[in-house]
């Protein structure tokens, strides 16, 4: 029977020939992402489930990345870190990234990928919703909370009900305008935030495949923002060439049947398409940026999970080379091999981090910042009645702190023209 | 499991996402301390917007000022309820809250996951549009072996979607005590 690509990942890991959308299977994991936010309550149930000497699954597939709360003075906070370095203690996990030392990495996301944990074929779940970042290394990566986790630790399995699939199609040649994350904002407009729950987004098409590996992470990583357990893309050479340098561990490549059943397939023209935001307060309130250019705003936010990639600063820097920002402008790289990158990685000749401080940028340290809002003393919160264009990925009521506070998600070109005029901008405008 | 849950209805729009059930700078208290755990429940729904807070009419705090107990135990609420992270602080912070079941026309995955496997509240799905029918404060009852809600204070009876797969899971309180009764867990 034809399977798509998250069939096929499926039926490997429930060590079946084949699945069925809609049946629930049990999986065996490959990898159990946590964080200091979900970490400790996780660990919390495990030991009162399995008891208080239990030992998890397998160490070495527990992957411990701090990036919530890191640089702030609350305590609990500061709890929940001594929390997860018990833990990892306790159990000798050799994946921990403690805060505070020269492994500490960054946002949990980005770090997998460039750590060399995302590997083609997989399953990979992790108490993060964004989880499903992941999938752009043609492996499966999908949320959970606590207690599933906690069971995972504990059995090294889950039930999950195979998703059935949508596939999205980009066909064309990707101008200098345009960034992955208009496309996933013009997706979400179409299909709305619920219009892929509990089914896997699919992501083909030229111009899809022409992008690098952190462009395609920009993809998935919003699957969960139209409600979708997983976006997919499957893997390819750019891939390989990616996973090869990072680890040497074996993957396995599956592609979809090109007669596999899909749910529905939306097909997009490149050249039809303009740069877009997604205005207060759902991630599905697309505009293009044109439509609403007189927007005023009162901060521009370039970071998270989606972005704040090093793909991400190169456009931004496209933009404020030889520019000065007019409204503060946050900058806040994913992890520290993103932030390495500033300073070394150059735009015409100059460095970026030397471009972005040139422009009136503010660089804090790698974590997640103010994307979720955070602890009151957060880099980047959102203030009052703030109006923040930003790169990240949610824009629901209080999300980057204030509840008074309008976001609009845009792409990092689309923050940046906007960051210099002080009111959204088609970065066209800087392009010419 | 009881097989009938009574109680008031607190009613919710659409597309209610977690930040809104509990913001994001609450997520640092402790899970398992009982006095810290309060304050989940003082916080719960806190980042509903006040004008949605309690509809038809807005402006009604689901717990009040002061409490970490909610007078409401059922919550109605349109498509979507529980999008956004992965946070299973949320589900459980409308359970310390007092929350017993939540009725709306769909969930977001994570959220529903939550609410089943960690046996915190009930989610249940109708294909109608509770949300304009029911008002905060109308008494509710809930009969889960006929999968109906009566409408107490006007005298009306809706169908519940049958809770299919989960039920087992539901019934058991979790999917922790689910696998103790399947033997799933003697790995």
């Amino acid at each position: 029977m034809a399977q798509t690509i998250t069939q096929k990942i499926f039926a490997r890991a429930a060590n079946q020939k084949s699945v069925d959308a809609g049946e629930n299977v049990w999986l065996n994991v490959d990898t159990l992402l946590t964080h200091d936010v979900c970490g400790p309550p996780t660990f919390d149930i495990f030991k009162e489930k399995f008891g208080s000497d239990a030992r998890v699954w397998d160490p070495e597939k527990v992957v411990v990345l701090p990036d919530h709360y890191i640089f702030t003075a609350n305590e609990h906070a500061h709890r929940n870190i001594d929390l997860l370095r018990k833990f990892a203690d306790e159990q000798n996990l050799p994946n921990y990234y403690d805060v505070g030392t020269d492994r500490y990495k960054g946002v949990c996301h980005v770090a997998l990928a460039q750590e060399g944990y995302n590997l083609p074929g997989t399953v990979l779940f992790g108490t993060d919703s964004h989880t499903c970042t992941s999938g752009a290394f043609g492996m499966f990566g999908t949320g959970i909370g606590n207690t599933d986790a906690a069971f995972i630790l504990g059995t090294g399995k889950i039930w999950e009900k195979v998703p059935e699939s949508m596939k999205f199609i980009f066909e064309g040649e990707m101008p200098d305008y345009l960034a992955a994350k208009d496309l996933i904002l013009q997706i979400l407009g179409d299909i709305g935030t619920d219009g892929a729950t509990y089914r896997a987004m699919e992501f083909d098409g030229t111009a899809v495949f022409s992008l690098p590996m952190e462009e395609r992470m920009t993809l998935t990583n919003m699957a969960i923002e139209a409600g979708g357990m997983n976006g997919i893309i499957a893997a390819d050479e750019v891939t390989e060439a990616y996973v090869k340098k990072r680890s040497q561990k074996p993957y396995q490549i599956f592609r979809s049947d090109p007669d596999a059943e899909y749910h529905s397939i939306y097909r997009y023209a490149i050249e039809d398409l303009e740069p877009v935001v997604a205005m207060p307060h759902s991630p599905d309130n697309r505009a293009t940026v044109r439509s609403v250019q007189n927007t005023r705003i009162s901060k521009s936010y370039i970071g998270s999970c989606t972005g704040g990639k090093l793909s991400d600063f190169v456009m931004a820097a496209g933009i404020l080379k030889g520019n000065t920002v007019s409204v503060p402008t946050n900058i806040v790289p994913a992890t520290v091999e993103v932030a390495r990158s500033l300073e070394t990685e150059l735009v015409d000749g100059k460095p970026i981090s030397k471009i972005l401080e040139d422009a009136g940028c503010t660089i804090a340290a790698p974590s997640c910042a103010a994307c979720l809002g955070g602890p009151s003393d957060t880099f980047g919160r959102s203030e009052d009645d703030d109006f923040v264009v930003s790169t990240t990925n949610r824009n629901f009521p209080g999300r980057m702190g204030s509840k008074k506070a309008g976001v609009c998600l845009a792409s990092p070109l689309t923050a940046a023209a906007s960051a210099v005029t002080g009111k959204l901008t088609d970065p066209r405008e800087f392009l010419r | 499991m009881d097989s009938i849950i009574q109680g008031k209805a607190y009613v919710l729009g659409k597309n209610i996402d977690t930040d809104q059930i509990i913001p994001a700078e609450h997520l640092v208290y402790s899970l398992s301390d009982p006095e810290e755990v309060k304050l989940y429940g003082k916080y719960a729904l806190s980042g509903v917007p006040l004008a949605e807070a309690g509809l038809p009419e807005g402006n009604r705090p689901f717990v009040t000022e002061g409490e970490f107990r909610s007078e409401y135990s059922i919550i109605i609420a349109g498509s979507n309820f529980g999008c956004g992270s992965s946070r299973e602080h949320a589900p459980f912070s409308l359970q310390v809250a007092g929350a017993k079941a939540i009725i709306a026309e769909s969930y977001a995955r994570i959220f529903y996951r939550n609410c089943v496997d960690g046996g915190f509240v009930i989610p249940f799905e109708t294909s109608e549009t509770l949300n304009s029918s029911v008002q905060t404060g109308d008494e509710l009852s809930i009969d889960l072996e006929n999968n109906t809600i009566t409408n107490l204070t006007r005298n009306k009876t809706y169908t519940l979607r049958p809770l299919g797969d989960v039920y087992n899971i539901v019934k058991a309180g979790g999917i922790f005590a689910y696998a103790k009764q399947e033997n799933l867990m003697s790995s």
